[in-house]
């Protein structure tokens, strides 16, 4: 009985979302205040029907009710009921489930927090996130429900739950992705809404800023997750790996990058209106190409689903009908979008843009390279496959002069700079990031390569900038202990943002030029020795978990002679579904990682084994960590969320509690 | 011209460097990262589409079928050498210096990334086999086709 509730609560959802489309949008057309004010309703109608909906799914994976196909197909009486609940998501029918309740989630949130939004205005955006919405639930009703029944011969137990997916990180990085694909969805509406309304002004910056920031924050913690969930568990070791669907993931953020720069000018010089509009479309456009991607199974990928002709159809039609139309109404309406503001070329305006154009170079190079193969294919000149080496190179080239203007983009001012004012600052950044980055390669570096002096110097280039422009800031017109007191929430989290880039930017130089990966064999009693670290392979045992056995390896490991560490690197084979899965040993820390899986036993009882040195790995999610966190900041910014303004502006409360 | 127009011509025109200096860069890096993907019966024959054979010292992708009973290893290092088949009668042989994947299987698809070693071996420098007992990738799956009697030799 549950599963068919779920199911009708579902249809219930789509038709609220068409009826919280169609009915506001006919009240603002007639001048119809009812109507008008009627969004609001449908929306927290919607949310509730969808969230009854989802957590049905969830109740009935809890209590193994295995008559429902989906369930049966992804889980099993023996899995932990953790794992069980975050099976709802690991698969197709059940993670776009989780989109839809997150599209609710995001629209329900802007209905009730935004309260000083003008109710037509507010009817808009409510409007096109239900049209969004409604799409999606057509997708779920029509082609992958996940209420469909095994009955009459349902089966015993489950199939279980993909082993690479039972794992902590995979519980929480989908709806983290989610929530920054789908939230994006709210700058798309507010980016219509602008344009149907043909009126666009700082204040919809505003209002359009917190929100974009929010989903960017989730999407940054998303794709962070995802990469260190990738270094753990696939057992390879890397980071990143150009995967097509990381790809799909990239994309958005990129686009997502440079709108929350482009916003900024926007609401605070009226100016690149229209370019942020774009963007904002663009962002959600590219959210949604990346769903087309990976749930089409037109790419072959670690995350590629079963997949169905017809779904791949609705994706695509859905695609072209939301791009198609956003970019038809956009030709018709951006050229009402006026941009007062003036600036010359010397001004923050003018680095911003080029921060836009050096994102979207490196947007087109990800897409170039994600969807060259399939052309390829399609046009019947065999398949092909873009290697790592072709984005490595490209984003070398391209963050040299992003990291550059970054660190100098904040000291300049807005509207007009004059250059020689700048001459003092930038030699004394370009020494003290020079000596910096020497004396730190010279601590931590084995060896001194161009590539490593370059990233590194880059990333204090930057961590430089950064300081000296909050000391020159904060000294303007205070002494630094009161200056630094009063710096807003927005310049911390500028700060904060580009810290973490930096950040960043040293972790993958330094682990991409100083790791050491070896792939030795090992018999139990002996030892490999590199870098300081003595790796001894102790012993094997076997293991016995809930829902697998396998053998486990005990390594210990010695550095100057003293034991630092034991680690055990685990081989398991989990019982239903026949699958092997290698759990690395890693042995994490602040500048280095040591890393050991298990290859496969050979012949004569030696096994393979794979053990790394990666220095600074932990940086490159430390980076996006702190981006979050500025992300966080800003959000929390006073000005989104005082109710009382100055009369000029006293419409612009926006606030945001969920991120 | 009136400096507003300047200073939007100005603006187009380093867009337009920009972009096409990306495009230049992008099609240059391109160039030297394409791997075609081939059969072994391709490697041997030539492209279905094409005709055209791989050079030695080219960087490929190959995938089929492990055939049963080819595997090789050194005694005393993690080298390894297996044949590739396919539906076609192609038979090529994948040298290989690191860690297999956990699925890696006689009788199982894998793809193989790596440059062509003489006219009938290829010397891997990494070998796929996906986290998924039904997956195979699509050309593989093609390559195969019809070949389910190697499975059930094992």
């Amino acid at each position: 009985m549950l599963p068919e509730i779920g199911q009708f609560s579902l249809i219930l959802a789509c038709i609220l979302s068409l009826l919280q489309t169609v009915y506001p949008l006919y009240g603002v057309r007639t001048g119809h205040q009812g109507a008008i004010r009627s969004a609001k309703m449908f929306t927290v109608l919607q949310f509730i029907a969808v969230a009854i909906s989802f957590v049905i799914l969830a109740y009935l994976f809890f209590i193994n009710d295995f008559s429902v196909s989906y369930i049966a197909t992804n889980s099993n009486s023996a899995l932990p009921w953790y794992y069980r609940l975050s099976a709802v998501w690991g698969a197709h029918e059940g993670s776009l489930l989780l989109w839809v309740f997150l599209l609710a989630t995001w629209s329900i949130a802007v209905a009730l927090m935004s309260k000083n939004l003008p109710v037509e205005s507010m009817a808009r955006v409510l409007a096109v996130l239900g049209l969004l919405a409604f799409g999606f639930y057509l997708f779920v009703i029509l082609t992958s429900n996940p209420f469909e029944r095994t009955l009459p011969y349902f089966p015993i137990d489950g199939r279980d739950l993909n082993p690479l997916l039972q794992d902590f990180g995979l519980v929480i990085h989908p709806p983290m992705l989610y929530m920054g694909y789908v939230g994006f969805s709210v700058a798309f509406a507010f980016a219509i809404a602008a344009l149907l309304e043909g009126r666009l002004d700082s204040a919809w910056a505003k209002w359009s800023r917190p929100w974009t920031m929010a989903a960017w924050t989730f999407l940054t913690v998303g794709i962070a997750l995802g990469s260190w969930w990738a270094y753990y568990e696939l057992g390879w070791g890397g980071w990143w790996f150009w995967d097509p669907v990381e790809n799909a993931s990239f994309m958005p953020w990129l686009a997502g990058t440079a709108l929350i720069h482009s916003l900024a000018v926007s609401e605070k010089r009226g100016v690149f209106k229209s370019w942020t509009v774009l963007l904002a479309l663009s962002a959600f456009s590219l959210s949604l190409l990346g769903t087309f991607l990976v749930r089409s199974g037109v790419l072959v990928s670690v995350h590629a689903f079963a997949s169905d002709p017809t779904r791949g159809l609705f994706i695509l039609s859905f695609l072209i009908l939301v791009i198609g139309g956003a970019l038809l109404l956009y030709a018709v309406q951006a050229s009402k979008v006026k941009s007062r503001g003036r600036y010359e070329l010397a001004s923050r305006e003018s680095l911003l843009l080029l921060n836009n154009i050096l994102l979207i170079a490196a947007l087109i190079v990800v897409l170039l390279g994600t969807l060259l193969p399939l052309v390829h294919k399609e046009i019947g000149l065999g398949s092909i496959s873009i290697g790592e080496p072709f984005f490595n190179r490209m984003f070398t080239i391209l963050i040299v002069p992003f990291a550059l203007f970054l660190g100098i983009g904040s000291l300049f001012r807005w509207k007009r700079q004059k250059l020689s004012e700048l001459v003092k600052p930038i030699l004394i950044i370009l020494l003290l990031s020079l000596c910096s980055s020497l004396v730190f390669l010279f601590v931590f570096a084995p060896a001194l390569t161009w590539l490593a002096m370059l990233g590194v110097f880059l990333g204090f280039w930057i961590i430089v900038s950064v300081g000296y422009e909050i000391y020159l800031r904060s000294t303007h017109r205070y002494s630094f202990i009161i200056g630094i007191t009063k710096l807003g929430n927005s310049h911390w989290a500028m700060s904060l943002g580009h810290l973490g880039l930096a950040v960043m930017i040293i972790g993958i130089t330094m682990t991409q030029n100083y790791s050491i990966e070896k792939d030795v064999k090992l018999a139990v009693g002996e030892h490999i020795r590199f870098e300081h670290y003595d790796f001894h392979f102790d012993q094997i045992s076997a293991l016995n978990g809930q829902n697998y056995v396998g053998t486990v390896g005990t390594f210990s490991v010695l550095h100057n002679q003293q034991k630092i560490a034991v680690m055990n690197a685990e081989k398991r084979i989990y019982t239903v579904q026949r699958m092997p899965m290698t759990e690395a040993a890693i042995d994490a820390g602040f500048i280095r990682d040591l890393y050991i899986a298990m290859g496969e036993q050979l012949p004569d009882g030696a096994w393979a084994v794979r053990i790394y040195y990666k220095p600074f790995i932990r940086w490159i999610w430390l980076g996006p960590l702190i981006m979050a966190l500025a992300g966080f900041i800003m959000i929390c910014d006073k000005r989104y969320r005082t109710k009382k303004q100055p009369l000029t502006d006293s419409k612009n409360e926006t606030g945001e509690q969920n991120a | 011209m009136n400096p507003r127009r300047k200073k939007r011509l100005l603006i187009t025109c380093s867009l337009i460097f920009g972009l096409s200096l990306a495009m230049g860069l992008t099609l240059f890096a391109l160039q030297q990262n394409i791997d075609l993907f081939y059969t072994p019966n391709e490697i041997l024959e030539g492209k279905n589409e094409t005709g055209v054979k791989p050079e030695i010292g080219q960087r490929l992708r190959v995938g089929g079928m492990v055939l049963t009973g080819s595997v090789k290893r050194d005694p005393d290092s993690l080298k390894v050498s297996f044949d590739l088949v396919d539906n076609k009668a192609g038979q090529v042989t994948v040298y290989f210096d690191g860690i297999l994947p956990d699925l890696f299987r006689e009788g199982q698809g894998i793809v193989a990334q790596g440059t062509l070693k003489s006219k009938n071996s290829v010397d891997a420098f990494e070998v796929l086999a996906k986290h998924d007992e039904d997956y195979m990738p699509p050309e593989v799956a093609d390559a195969v086709k019809g070949m389910s009697n190697l499975k059930t030799e094992q």
